[in-house]
């Protein structure tokens, strides 16, 4: 039988991403310019709900094809974001970014929870060989939740950002399907060649 | 090295716009070759017909125009001003001073005679300074050794080592990520002159 809890983890749940719902909350998670330093290189800047909804809209079913918000199970909050490469290239490798835009949520295995749902989406639904992440030398909590989740490093792009006046590496991080269906497959009743749910 | 020192100007080639008229057919040949699109893309091996370089050749100018972060070059033979190849710096990140470097040679024939290291040495020279970038990235798959040696000599070093990234021929084959600092730059390109 086929697993059908694809989408749902222990603390959260992955779930289709509305242009109305993600706009007013992108606005309001990004005002957080700490938010925005970790989650991207590019300079932190203000974009309003209009511009951010209309951006959204138009790149749903490209660039935001595999992405999705995390909901909290106990009371539905929308706590964050998380996403795959929109455009699945022939080679079977495909990066993640997540964010998790609500501070209150840090650190308590809500982000890690949320990564593995995806791992196992990529994996076992979208049939990925790997999975590959870039991370910032400043943030420890994001690494720590990354190995959980079973990522290893794979190198360090060294002073790549420049920050406060400081250089700081780009962290490489990734993860082969083979090591995740050793580490995770008996969580998820997979077969041990990694074909399915075993029950 | 001074300001009249010529940027475009290496001892083999030298680095030039695009030609609009001539080099589309030239570049439509290099794209039937495997040993030049596998060893310059990661994307599939799609063979282009005159007509669609010419498009993407106005892409690529559109993109410069708009985007403001990337520099493509057509690296030519000083001796006859034959076309060898493209070099570019893109996906330039103004605030972290950091970008990415790729250049290839089209024709088998053309490899292995030092217009590589030549085009890699002015391209350095303009992204360190004219641009005054801080650090440049060259993504290279493991089996492309030619490209591994060249920018290994150039100075870069290898610092991600992505396992199993690209799927080709029935094997995988990891995909690295080489850099160079312009400190580390400054420091070879003096004992070059």
């Amino acid at each position: 039988m086929l697993g059908t809890d694809l989408l749902t983890g222990k603390l959260v749940r992955l779930a289709a991403m509305d242009p109305e719902s993600a706009a007013s909350a992108w606005v309001n998670w990004r005002a957080n310019s700490e938010y925005a330093r970790l989650l991207d290189m590019d300079p932190a800047i203000v974009h309003s709900v209009k511009a951010t909804r209309a951006w959204v809209e138009k790149h749903l079913d490209d660039w935001l094809a595999h992405e999705f918000h995390i909901h909290t199970l106990e009371d539905d909050r929308l706590i964050g974001s998380l996403g795959l490469d929109g455009e699945i290239k022939v080679h079977g490798d495909a990066f993640v970014g997540i964010g998790i835009g609500d501070p209150a949520y840090w650190g308590q295995g809500y982000g890690t929870d949320a990564m593995k749902i995806i791992l196992r989406y990529a994996f076992m639904e979208l049939n990925m060989h790997r999975v590959s992440l870039d991370v910032f030398d400043y943030n420890p909590r994001a690494i720590h939740s990354y190995e959980k989740a079973g990522f290893k490093l794979e190198g360090r792009q060294r002073q790549m950002m420049r920050r406060e006046g400081q250089r700081w590496d780009v962290i490489y991080m990734g993860i082969l399907r083979a090591d995740w269906e050793k580490r995770f497959g008996a969580e998820y009743r997979l077969e041990p060649d990694g074909t399915g749910p075993n029950k | 090295m001074d300001i009249s020192t010529p940027l475009f100007d290496g001892n083999l080639v030298r680095l030039g716009p695009i030609d609009h008229e001539k080099d589309p057919e030239i570049e439509s040949r290099w794209t039937h070759d495997p040993a030049f699109m596998r060893m310059m893309y990661i994307d599939p091996q799609r063979p282009l017909s005159v007509f669609q370089l010419k498009k993407k050749y106005e892409q690529i100018e559109k993109e410069i125009e708009e985007e403001k972060n990337l520099f493509h070059f057509r690296i030519r033979a000083r001796a006859d001003d034959r076309l060898l190849g493209l070099g570019e710096l893109g996906r330039i990140s103004w605030p972290n001073g950091s970008g990415y470097i790729r250049l290839g040679l089209g024709a088998t024939e053309d490899r292995g005679k030092g217009f590589g290291f030549d085009a890699l040495g002015l391209l350095l020279r303009f992204a360190f300074s004219e641009l005054n970038l801080f650090r440049l990235t060259a993504i290279i798959p493991d089996y492309n050794q030619p490209a591994r040696a060249l920018f290994l000599k150039a100075g870069f070093s290898e610092e991600v080592r992505r396992r199993e990234a690209l799927a080709r021929d029935g094997r995988r084959w990891d995909l690295c990520n080489f850099g160079l600092l312009v400190d580390e730059w400054k420091e070879k390109f003096h004992a070059w002159h």
